[in-house]
């Protein structure tokens, strides 16, 4: 093992969180701070070559290699857990910006009650309404504390949208940065019918940009071009915000700071209950041990809680005694849908990850959930991401038996470009018995054991989801489409259809160390001189996707790091 | 179609250098994917195999019939999706011969700006002429199977 010169931080994991520290730190510090990152290096000169569907939406490119390193999943602890042996319910990234330079770019921010969900759901209407075996908490802390943060960080990314029009908001301090997207046909349609039935339909709050934008740092962005090339890929122009370029170009000129790609982080060195360190091969397969005096993990949320099991940070989570931290509160996602025929052709080609209509009405708990048989509500889009052939050839009338053979052909070639689809995105509470812990059988690449996923649907979730389409099929038919056909039934979780990369939970903040692993300003309970960032904090899953806020509780960890820590080293609570 | 299938069996994809190999293979359920040894290369084999030496030769009804018989397996599955990823993806990869399945579907292909088309043509169908990915850069790429 080669020991390199010690640096003051090392951050694990070169996506949106870590490159955000580092820049943090990197502007407002004199400490020295490496990046660790397992990929590869990337820019957006590279990703004009990638308007590919196959190679990038197909068979996924810019997402981790498996082939490497998986993860492997079982429904509950009575089944034999399995390897994800291909990507297919979430794309983790692989490679400089990590899932942020592929991801859509819808960027919510999170309702005041979410972060006291429990406490709010409680008073409203008491703990017997509560799913059995739910472990949702609140965060601990409020959106206030928050909602400074939000603001910066929509001005960093240069959020497009239109503040006031949903009722359900939290406080801002200030509007969106830019003007709304221009929408394609079906948001528009969708905003027109929602209104018609008495929703509060708004553009979705969008870092594909509206117009040229200078964020605070001074880095120029020039508008989307709606090229319907963004989820699954980068953004080929720069239009929809990436670490890559966000924040890269800061990073470039911060002498401090140093971005090591190549690098796998194996372990996090731990000394008198302190970290030292981390141990990781870098791009020639030298193991090294990198020693800093802060450790600050990034790595996504599976990677985040898998590196506290194999470091042994922390204690387990046993979801039999509902002792233990580390891995407990495993979230990914609800979903509700709807698929929509028309008579008209839709030019789906057009559009951008985050071109959509959006209403909040049957989120969260924005409706009185009194008279119903669940908790937790969905954020009903439609969006318009661009229509790419291979993965939307097929769908036909409801008339048309078989998914093969010259009638389904004659029929998919015909609806090709009239069929749109509705999109339930709904809450996932914490579950007792869903967790993550390391795999007795399965390893990676270097012999250490994958991170193994427990996980199953409730029928929580499954009314939810159920209520969601029949909500769905209702604005389809306002929406005038001549066949409306609700999502399939919600029965168990499965690892092969995609559902989102919003998978959250395993490294949990909150107010007890009984049940948290991270204290509200995502530092280890235990580990002082070791914080955490990301959805793996999240105590559950709240719906709206996760980027906006994890990039706001990054700031607001480096504003507390640079205030207090930094002075006096020690716990921050 | 037939060359596009060839190429990604050839190449990474058909020998499972994307997919998680490790031992031991165990039979899951649904929820958890496919868990076979077999790569697509020889799932394609066994399947060839079990349409028969002549299928080629048998009326277009017989085919369907046979294939119907199939139509719960992964092989069929396989077959289904190459045959869609041939028809729709960019011809660098074999398929889409003359933009031939962009052109039956009015899929205009990798155009670089909407900007100004984005809130145009409600209701109407916009096709513009296909491009293929060469045609918009100017240049070829290399596909992800012919990588080293």
């Amino acid at each position: 093992m080669k020991t390199l010169p010690k640096v003051d931080v090392v951050i694990v994991g070169g996506g949106w969180t870590g490159l955000l520290m580092a820049k943090e730190l990197g502007a407002r510090t004199g400490l020295s701070v490496a990046v660790l990152e397992r990929g590869k290096p990337r820019k957006t000169a590279d990703y004009i070559d990638g308007m590919d569907e196959l190679d990038y939406a197909i068979r996924l490119r810019m997402m981790q290699d498996v082939s490497r390193e998986t993860v492997t999943f079982r429904n509950t602890s009575a089944d034999r857990a399995l390897p994800i042996r291909q990507l297919g319910s979430f794309l983790p990234g692989e490679g400089t910006g990590g899932a942020g330079e592929h991801w859509q770019g819808e960027t919510p921010r999170f309702f005041p009650h979410i972060f006291e969900l429990r406490k709010h759901l409680v008073d409203r209407y008491g703990a017997a309404r509560l799913p059995e075996g739910c472990t949702i908490q609140d965060w601990g802390f409020r959106y206030d504390e928050l909602e400074p943060y939000y603001t910066r960080a929509e001005r960093l990314l240069g959020i497009s949208g239109q503040a006031g029009l949903d009722p359900f908001e939290g406080p801002r301090s200030a509007g969106f940065p830019t003007p709304p997207m221009t929408l394609a046909h079906v948001p528009r349609m969708f905003l027109e019918a929602t209104k018609s039935l008495g929703y509060h339909p708004y553009p979705l709050p969008s870092a594909n940009l509206s117009t040229t934008y200078k964020n605070p740092d001074g880095v120029i962005r020039p508008a989307c071009e709606y090229c319907g090339f963004c989820e699954r890929f980068g953004c080929m122009v720069g239009a929809k915000a990436q670490p890559s370029n966000v924040l890269l170009p800061v990073i470039a000129k911060q002498k401090s700071v140093a971005l090591r790609t190549g690098a796998n982080v194996r372990r996090i060195v731990q000394k008198d209950g302190k970290a030292i360190g981390v141990t990781y091969f870098d791009a020639n397969r030298t193991e090294c041990f990198q020693p800093a005096d802060l450790v600050m993990l990034s790595s996504w949320t599976l990677n985040n809680t898998r590196l506290l099991l194999l470091s042994k940070i922390g204690e387990p989570y046993d979801p039999a005694t509902g002792k233990g931290q580390v891995g407990r509160n495993l979230t990914h996602q609800v979903l509700g849908g709807a698929r929509l025929l028309f008579d008209k052709p839709l030019n789906r080609f057009m559009g951008s990850g985050a071109n959509g209509g959006m209403i909040s009405d049957l989120d969260a708990d924005n409706f009185d959930h009194g008279p119903l048989d669940f908790i937790g509500g969905a954020r009903v889009v439609a969006g318009n991401s661009g229509g790419r052939p291979i993965a939307n050839f097929g769908a036909v009338p409801s008339s048309v038996a078989s998914n093969w053979g010259s009638e389904w052909k004659k029929a998919a070639i015909e609806s090709f470009d009239r069929v749109a689809g509705l999109n339930a995105i709904g809450e996932h509470p914490a579950y007792r018995a869903n967790h993550m812990d390391l795999d007795p059988t399965y390893r990676d690449q270097y012999g250490d054991p994958l991170l193994r996923m427990t996980l199953d649907y409730t029928d929580n979730d499954r009314r939810l989801s159920a209520y969601m389409n029949a909500k769905l099929v209702d604005i389809g038919h306002a929406m005038g489409a001549r066949e409306v056909t609700p999502g399939e039934e919600l029965r168990r979780y499965d690892v092969v259809r995609y559902k989102g990369t919003h998978i959250q939970g395993g490294t949990i903040m909150g107010a007890s160390p009984e049940t948290s692993v991270l204290n509200p300003w995502l530092q280890h309970w235990q580990c002082s001189n070791l914080f955490v960032l990301g959805a793996s904090a999240m105590p559950q899953n709240p719906s709206g996707n996760p980027t906006l806020t994890l990039l706001a509780l990054t700031m607001r960890t480096a504003d507390t790091m640079v205030a207090r820590y930094l002075k006096n080293p020690g716990s921050l609570t | 179609m037939v060359i596009y299938i060839d190429r990604q069996l050839a190449g990474p994809y058909g020998r499972d250098g994307h997919r998680y190999t490790q031992e031991p293979f165990e039979d899951g359920v649904p929820e958890q994917g496919y868990q076979g040894k077999a790569t697509p290369r020889e799932i394609y084999r066994d399947g060839i195999a079990a349409l028969g030496a002549d299928f080629d030769k048998l009326p277009t009804d017989a085919q369907d019939a046979k294939l119907r018989q199939m139509e719960d397996s992964y092989f069929f599955t396989l077959l289904r999706q190459h045959t869609i990823e041939g028809m729709f993806c960019d011809p660098m990869h074999g398929g889409n011969a003359g933009l031939v399945g962009w052109q039956l579907i009015g899929y205009p292909g990798p155009y670089m700006s909407w900007a100004q088309e984005i809130d145009q043509h409600f209701g109407k169908a916009f096709r513009p002429k296909p491009k293929s990915l060469a045609d918009v850069l100017g240049r070829k790429t290399t596909p992800w199977e012919d990588e080293k």
